[in-house]
């Protein structure tokens, strides 16, 4: 019943979109259907990346390396582990001495965690440092602290799984936090818990929230990669490439020198995971979880400890709650706190010395995180946090407003050519 | 003018403090342990056979009264990187002891001399009972104990040895308390378990207490790691391997990097 009016123009449709690709024969044959080939190509081949990239770019890789590492062991781990409360520590055990090589894929696991976190917190460090959260990165900045909270939230879950000591009351303490929320809180916890306490109905849903979590990585983890490939690499210049001298195409360049900071990081973690598997770990969790006997000292994992020290040392349960998280949360903030025009801190000298204040102060609360939370430790907690906030609400737009930045280069191969006159100052450890 | 460099300098020096202090938290009052040397340290560090043979020994004789090793199997004293016994003196070790198992086809539970598939008979039936003979303390099963407290195997030798004559005036002990110099709190519940002459070594070694807590010590090393000697020379091989190839690769990037950075 359709009725045509005499004057209506119609647009015309390309539903059948296929064609383009700048390939032949079976190559060409899918790329024309589905053209994940020339995205390949254009987007890791003939990528253009600035060339005075260091070694502290090396870490998306390193990460992404990680993840896939990650993830394969943890699926070799979950077709022998049981996430019940009766055989979690004996069936992790199981691995350890029955299946083949079962002592190798936990360990690697195990302390794959611990080097995804080294890796995560100098890819931070290295954003921080170089100003890679400016415009226009920002919500590639914002991306990856989702990957953060979401790191951190698998990195807990996995801890509880072998359900040691450490696992359970590990789980009881931070599963508690919960109960800060005002009015709901006890309601929130039972509902957490599936039980009235951290028992066998929390084991066997954090094990199913591991592995969701794990793959919900992976998944902003595409995001993160893509808004990279929007924006471009950042750089230790801080200046935006403009023609080919200030580039190198993303292969064979990047990429060899990626592969070699990738193999020196595994080198550092196959050493460790060998020689010393335990060292990042705690050894009351090779006691079985034990509801009736409380540990000493409750310790979350080394990387947890700075926004633990956060935690404690606010006296109030849910303003602690409430710091810690933001305490994250607020990096969100900084590409709009600190609002210098200039990226890098090698022209910015006072920036530059709070970002290394705000490192010591990190591996200060870090320590802090392990010691008792009283006496001094208490008041150094304090001072620390109240450094940590202070970085981003008062020193990053105070120091932009005050702060002259050094003279700078045009272009990134100006600024190549100063640094080979000496005229700049760089972290030479991450130069070769 | 290398103002960054001295920056960077003082966190590596903070980073390394904390790597060294962090560990040391749990016990309050720090007492420096014993440390004999282990064949097991080190990059190529191996068990020794007899002291392992000899480790068991004393377990069987003297720990296991009261001490539980529910991860292991009797099969295990027969694998490779442990203490090697042969596959028959295993059998024989195993069929010293009476398992309960069933039930057979009547519905009746029966027993029957163990195999090497079973895991180490406990001593107790669980661990209330074992609670109950032991004045309310409970002696730790032993299979991961070497890994499962701070200073490893360093921390249980120092507390087999750590039993003293003399007890400082400051400590009060109960009825059933021994002190001990090395047991956090110093102050423990199991009496001096090893002294010279509790055991007589099959292999003709004088049990000494020194020898004796080394080599039980090293037996529960073995126990609670048993993949150790592999986990070495595997762990040599992939640095070495990964050495060369970073080396390797850092050349070829050298090369490939030539290109566009040619050298003046």
């Amino acid at each position: 019943m359709s009725i045509e009016k005499p004057d209506q123009k119609y647009e015309p449709v390309h539903t059948n979109k296929t064609g383009g690709s700048p390939f032949t024969g079976v190559v060409g044959w899918i790329d024309n259907r589905l053209p994940i080939i020339r995205m390949f190509k254009h987007e890791y081949l003939d990528f253009q990346v600035p060339r005075s990239l260091s070694y502290f770019w090396s870490f998306g890789g390193i990460l992404t390396i990680c993840l896939i590492l990650l993830i394969l062991t943890g699926l070799s781990l979950g077709m022998h582990y049981k996430p019940d409360s009766k055989y979690a520590f004996d069936s992790v055990e199981k691995i350890m001495r029955d299946v083949n090589y079962g002592w190798l894929i936990r360990y690697a696991h195990m302390n794959l965690g611990s080097f995804f976190f080294i890796a995560v917190y100098l890819h931070i460090f290295r954003s921080l440092y170089y100003g890679s959260y400016k415009e226009p990165r920002q919500l590639m900045w914002i991306i990856g602290i989702v990957i953060f909270f979401l790191m951190m939230a698998t990195a807990f879950l996995g801890y509880t799984l072998p359900w040691g000591q450490m696992s359970y009351w590990g789980a009881t303490v931070i599963t508690n936090l919960f109960s800060a929320i005002p009015l709901i809180g006890e309601s929130v916890v039972t509902w957490l818990w599936g039980d009235y306490a951290v028992g066998d109905a929390a084991l066997n849903r954090f094990y199913v929230l591991h592995w969701l979590i794990a793959f919900l990585i992976v998944g902003v983890v595409a995001f993160h990669v893509i808004a990279l490939h929007i924006v471009g690499s950042n750089n230790p210049s801080g200046i935006e490439p403009k023609d080919t001298r200030d580039t190198v195409t993303f292969a064979p360049f990047t990429t060899s020198k990626d592969l070699v900071g990738m193999l020196f990081f595994l080198l550092i973690f196959v050493a460790v995971m060998m020689y010393a598997p335990n060292y990042l770990g705690h050894p009351d969790n090779y006691i079985p979880a034990n509801p009736m006997v409380t540990p000493a000292h409750i310790v979350p994992e080394w990387y947890f400890l700075p926004f633990y020290a956060i935690l404690r040392s606010i006296p109030d349960k849910l303003m602690g709650v409430v710091a810690m998280v933001s305490s994250i949360a607020v990096l969100g903030l900084l590409p709009w706190l600190d609002f210098s025009k200039v990226r890098s801190s090698v022209f910015r000298p006072i920036w530059k010395q709070c970002v290394f204040l705000f490192v010591l102060n990190f591996f200060v609360l870090m320590y802090i995180g392990g010691a008792p939370a009283e006496g001094i430790y208490l008041v150094i907690g304090r001072i620390g946090t109240a450094f940590w906030f202070a970085f981003f609400f008062i020193l990053a737009p105070l120091v932009s407003i005050i702060e002259k930045p050094l003279p700078m280069p045009e272009s990134i191969h100006e600024f190549e050519e100063w640094k080979k006159q000496g005229k700049i100052k760089s972290i030479k450890l991450f130069n070769k | 003018m290398n103002s960054s460099f001295f920056k960077l300098n003082s966190i590596l020096v903070s980073l390394i403090l904390i790597f060294f202090s962090n560990i040391s938290f749990a016990k309050e009052a720090h007492v420096d342990l014993l440390k004999p040397n282990w064949s097991f340290d080190g990059f190529f560090g191996t068990f020794d056979r007899a002291s392992l043979q000899r480790g068991y020994q004393v377990y069987k004789e003297v720990c296991a009264s009261c001490h539980s090793m529910k991860l292991v199997s009797y099969r295990n004293l027969s694998q490779e990187g442990g203490p090697e016994f042969t596959e028959e003196e295993v059998k024989a070790i195993a069929s010293q002891f009476e398992i309960t198992d069933g039930p057979n086809a009547d519905g009746e539970m029966f027993e029957r001399p163990g195999l090497p598939s079973d895991r180490f008979k406990s001593p107790y039936l669980n661990d209330n009972a074992s609670r109950a003979s032991n004045g309310g303390a409970y002696p730790p099963d032993m299979s991961v104990l070497a890994k499962a407290r701070p200073g490893g195997a360093d921390y249980i030798y120092s507390v087999l040895m750590g039993y003293e004559e003399k007890i400082p005036e400051n400590i009060k002990l109960e009825e059933g308390v021994y002190y001990n110099k090395y047991m956090s709190g110093n102050k423990i519940r199991m009496s001096k378990p090893l002294s010279e002459g509790v055991i007589d070594y099959t292999d003709g070694t004088k049990a000494s207490e020194e020898q004796m807590s080394k080599d039980v010590v090293s037996f529960l090393v073995w126990a609670s790691e048993p993949h150790l000697e592999a986990r070495k020379q595997i762990g040599f091989k992939s640095v070495i391997y990964l050495l060369i190839l970073t080396i390797l690769v850092y050349l070829i990037k050298k090369k490939i990097w030539l290109r566009i950075e040619p050298k003046v």
